[in-house]
C-alpha cells in the first residue's frame, strides 16, 4: 500500500506527539508520583455508620504532623459539612458513600474523585494558601443534587 | 436500472430513519437552552418538570436518539444507493419500528419522573425497570439495521466477487461492526440492571455496571464520529468536486476505529476507586490510539480540498480554502464541524491524560469537550447532509436554502461561544450536572456566572440554529417544488490510488478482532472487580 510522503511526515509527527504526551506522563508517574488516583479500601456502605473511622468522620493528626479526613457522602450531604485544617497541611482525604455514587471535588485543587457506595476513595493534597474552599458533589446523585456541598477552611496558624 | 418504484420504497424507510432524528434534536435543543439559562441563573425549572429530568431527556434525545437514527438513516440510505438491487424492505422498517418502540418506551418513562437518572444511567440510582427495557429495545433495533446492511454486503460479495465493497458501503458497514462489539457492553449492563429494577436481584455490583457502561459509552462518540466520517469522506468530496484521498487509508481508517474505539472506556473512570493505577495508565495509552485514525482523516480531508483545487488551477493555502463551496450548506456544515473537531481533538488529549483529567474531570470543561465534538463536527455534519439528503429522498428542493446556510454559521458560532465559556468554566471548577451552580453565593462559584451567562448566549444561538433547520426540513415536505435531480453521487479515489490490499476488505473478520482486544484490555479490570469480595448496593431513587 502506498503511502504519500506528506502524509507519513504528518502521520510521523502525530505519533512522535503521542509519544512525547506519553512519555511525559510517566516522567511525572515516576518523579512526581502522580499517578491516577485509585482507592483501593472496600467497606460495607450499610454499616459505615458503625465502621471505624467513619463512625466519627472528621480531621486527625497524625504523628508525623500530616492529617486524615474521613468524609462520609449520602443524599444531599458531606459529613463533616465544615473542615478546619491549619496552612501548610498535607492532608489524605478518605471518602465514601453510603447510598447512591457522588463526587467529591474541591475546585483549585486537584482533588477530584468519585465516591462510590462500597469502597473509599483516597487523594492526599497539600494545603499551601489559606482560606475558604468549597467541597461540592460533582456527580448527579438526586433532585437536591445541586445543595449538596460544604467547606474546607484554611487557617493561618 | 433500479427502478423507480423501488428506489421511492427505499427512500421511505430513510425518511422515517431521518425525520425521527429531526423530532429528537428539536425536542432535545428546547431542553438544551432552558439548562443554559438554569444554570446562568436566569429561570428555575418548575417542581412538576425538574432540571433533572430536562437534562436527562435533553441527553438521551441527542446523544442517544438523534445520533442513532441518523446514523441508521444515512447508513441505510448509502448501502441502497450504492447497491442499488430489488429488495424487501421487510428488515428495514422492522429495524426502525423496533428502535421506535425502545425510543418510546425510555421517553414515557423518563416525562412521568420514573427514570430520572441521565443518560449515563449510572447504578445505584434506581430507574423503572422500563426505561433500562426501552434503552435495550432501541440497541436491538440498531441491530437489526445492522443485519440489514451487512446482508447488502454479504449480497455485494455473492455477486461481484473479486470487486472490493463500494467504499461507501464499506465505511457504513464498518461503523456497524464497530457498534455491535460496542453495544455488548450496554447489553451486559442492562442484563445487570433489569432484573434487578424489578427488585428479582436485591443488589447490583456498582462498579461492575460502570465499567459496562464505559466498555459501550466511549465507543459510542466513535460511532458518532464515524457516522461525520462517512460523509466526509464519500459525500463531501463531491460538493467541491474532489475525490477520496486513497480508498486503501479510507479502509485503514475505518478498520483502525472498528479495532480501537472499545478498549478505551476506562478513561471515563480515571477517579473512580476500584480499578487500580497500572489499569487506568494502560487505558490512557489505549486512548490515544483511538486519535490515529483521526490524524489520518485530518490530512485525508484536507489533501482531498487541496487536490481539487490544484486541479481547478489554484495555488497556495488561502486559494484553496476560497476556491472551496463555502454558500453550499451540506458542504459548510461539514466543514465548520471539522474545523469545531480541532479543539475538540486538542480537549480530548487533556481528558485522556489521566494527570491533566484531575483537573477537569466532571466539571463543565467536560460538557465543552463532548459539545465540541458531537455537537460540533458530527451533528453540524449531519446538519449539513441532511441538507443534501432530503431533496433526494422526497424529489423537492430544498425549503430556504439560505435559511440552511445560516443554521450552518448560527450553529458554528452558538458552539464556539458556548463551547469556550463551558471549557473556561470547567478549568475554574464549575462542575457539570448541576442545576444551580451559585453555592448560595460562595466566593469561587461567583467567578463561574459570566461564563455561565456567556454559554447561554452561546446556547441561545445553537437553539435558533435548531428553529431554521427544522423549518427547513419539515418546510420542504410541506411545499411541492420538484428537485431538479434525485441522483446520488459518492466520491471515487483519485486516479492515483492504487489497489487496496485484500486484508482491509475483511470486515467481519477485523470485527472479531476488536472483540478479542476489548476482552484481553477488559479481562483485567474485570477480573480485578469480580475477585474484591466487594459490596453490591441496593439502591435507591433520590428524585
Amino acid at each position: 500500500m502506498h503511502v504519500h510522503k506528506y502524509e507519513r511526515a504528518w502521520l510521523i509527527f502525530g505519533l512522535a506527539m503521542l509519544a512525547v504526551f506519553l512519555c511525559l506522563l510517566a516522567v511525572a508517574a515516576v518523579s512526581n508520583d502522580i499517578v491516577p488516583p485509585s482507592g483501593m479500601q472496600q467497606i460495607d456502605p450499610s454499616t459505615v455508620a458503625r465502621t471505624p473511622p467513619f463512625d466519627k468522620p472528621g480531621l486527625r493528626r497524625l504523628p508525623d504532623g500530616s492529617y486524615e479526613a474521613y468524609y462520609v457522602a449520602q443524599v444531599f450531604s458531606f459529613n463533616p459539612a465544615v473542615l478546619t485544617v491549619p496552612v501548610g497541611a498535607k492532608v489524605t482525604f478518605y471518602v465514601t458513600s453510603t447510598d447512591v455514587v457522588h463526587g467529591f471535588f474541591v475546585p483549585h485543587t486537584d482533588i477530584n474523585m468519585m465516591v462510590i457506595p462500597g469502597w473509599v476513595n483516597t487523594e492526599t493534597h497539600v494545603f499551601r494558601t489559606p482560606g475558604e474552599y468549597l467541597l461540592i458533589c460533582h456527580e448527579y446523585c438526586g433532585i437536591g443534587h445541586q445543595n449538596m456541598f460544604g467547606k474546607i477552611e484554611v487557617t493561618k496558624v | 436500472m433500479i427502478a423507480d418504484r423501488q428506489m421511492r420504497s427505499e427512500n421511505r424507510v430513510v425518511i422515517a430513519h431521518v425525520y425521527t432524528a429531526t423530532t429528537a434534536i428539536a425536542l432535545g435543543a428546547i431542553f438544551g437552552v432552558f439548562q443554559g439559562f438554569s444554570r446562568a441563573g436566569a429561570v428555575d425549572a418548575p417542581a412538576w418538570f425538574d432540571y433533572y429530568r430536562i437534562l436527562t431527556l435533553h441527553g438521551v434525545l441527542m446523544a442517544l436518539v438523534f445520533t442513532t437514527f441518523f446514523i441508521t438513516g444515512l447508513s441505510l440510505f448509502v448501502t441502497y444507493r450504492a447497491i442499488p438491487r430489488e429488495r424487501a424492505l421487510t428488515v428495514g422498517w422492522i429495524g426502525w419500528i423496533v428502535m421506535l418502540i425502545g425510543t418510546a418506551m425510555a421517553a414515557v418513562e423518563i416525562v412521568l419522573g420514573n427514570a430520572t437518572v441521565l443518560y449515563t444511567f449510572y447504578a445505584p440510582l434506581k430507574a423503572s425497570p422500563w426505561f433500562y427495557i426501552g434503552a435495550t429495545i432501541l440497541v436491538i433495533g440498531t441491530w437489526v439495521v445492522a443485519y440489514e446492511i451487512f446482508e447488502n454486503v454479504v449480497y455485494w460479495r455473492k455477486h461481484n466477487p473479486g470487486t472490493p465493497v463500494p467504499l461507501v458501503v464499506f465505511c457504513a458497514a464498518a461503523t456497524f461492526v464497530m457498534w455491535v462489539v460496542a453495544t455488548l457492553g450496554v447489553v451486559a449492563e442492562m442484563a445487570m440492571l433489569i432484573p434487578w429494577a424489578f427488585g428479582w436481584i436485591p443488589k447490583v455490583n456498582v462498579l461492575l455496571t460502570r465499567l459496562f457502561f464505559w466498555y459501550f459509552g466511549h465507543p459510542l462518540v466513535y460511532f458518532w464520529i464515524m457516522g461525520a466520517y462517512i460523509i466526509w469522506y464519500n459525500i463531501i468530496p463531491k460538493r467541491y468536486g474532489g475525490n477520496v484521498f486513497s480508498d486503501a487509508l479510507t479502509r485503514l481508517t475505518f478498520i483502525m476505529l472498528i479495532l480501537l474505539s472499545t478498549p478505551v472506556g476506562i478513561h471515563h473512570e480515571f477517579m473512580d476507586p476500584g480499578i487500580s493505577s497500572a489499569w487506568k495508565a494502560l487505558f490512557t495509552v489505549t486512548t490515544y490510539g483511538v486519535a490515529i485514525p483521526s490524524f489520518i482523516t485530518a490530512f485525508a480531508i484536507f489533501a482531498s480540498f487541496e487536490l481539487a483545487a490544484i486541479k481547478r488551477g489554484h495555488k497556495g493555502f488561502i486559494a484553496t480554502v476560497r476556491s472551496l463551496p463555502w454558500n453550499d450548506p451540506a458542504f459548510s456544515g461539514a466543514a465548520y464541524g471539522m474545523l469545531l473537531f480541532i479543539l475538540g481533538g486538542f480537549g480530548g488529549l487533556v481528558n485522556a491524560s489521566y494527570s491533566m483529567d484531575a483537573v477537569v474531570h466532571n466539571t463543565i470543561w467536560v460538557v465543552g469537550h463532548f459539545h465540541v465534538t458531537v455537537g460540533g463536527p458530527v451533528a453540524l455534519t449531519f446538519l449539513g447532509a441532511a441538507y443534501w439528503m432530503i431533496p433526494r429522498l422526497t424529489g423537492r428542493a430544498l425549503w430556504k436554502p439560505e435559511w440552511a446556510l445560516m443554521q450552518t454559521r448560527l450553529w458554528f458560532v452558538g458552539m464556539l461561544v458556548m463551547s469556550f465559556a463551558m471549557h473556561f468554566a470547567g478549568l475554574l471548577g464549575a462542575p457539570r450536572r448541576t442545576s444551580d451552580v451559585s453555592y448560595h453565593g460562595a466566593a469561587v462559584a461567583a467567578a463561574w456566572q459570566p461564563y455561565m451567562i456567556a454559554a447561554a448566549a452561546g446556547g441561545l444561538l445553537l437553539f435558533l440554529a435548531i428553529l431554521l433547520f427544522v423549518a427547513v426540513a419539515v418546510g420542504t415536505l410541506l411545499q411541492n417544488r420538484k428537485t431538479e435531480s434525485m441522483e446520488v453521487e459518492f466520491a471515487v479515489p483519485a486516479l492515483s490510488a492504487e489497489t487496496t490490499p485484500g486484508a482491509l476488505q475483511h470486515l467481519f473478520r477485523w470485527g472479531a478482532v476488536a472483540l478479542v482486544l476489548a476482552v484481553l484490555v477488559y479481562a483485567g479490570p474485570i477480573a480485578e472487580l469480580v475477585h474484591a469480595p466487594g459490596y453490591s448496593v441496593a439502591g435507591m431513587r433520590t428524585w
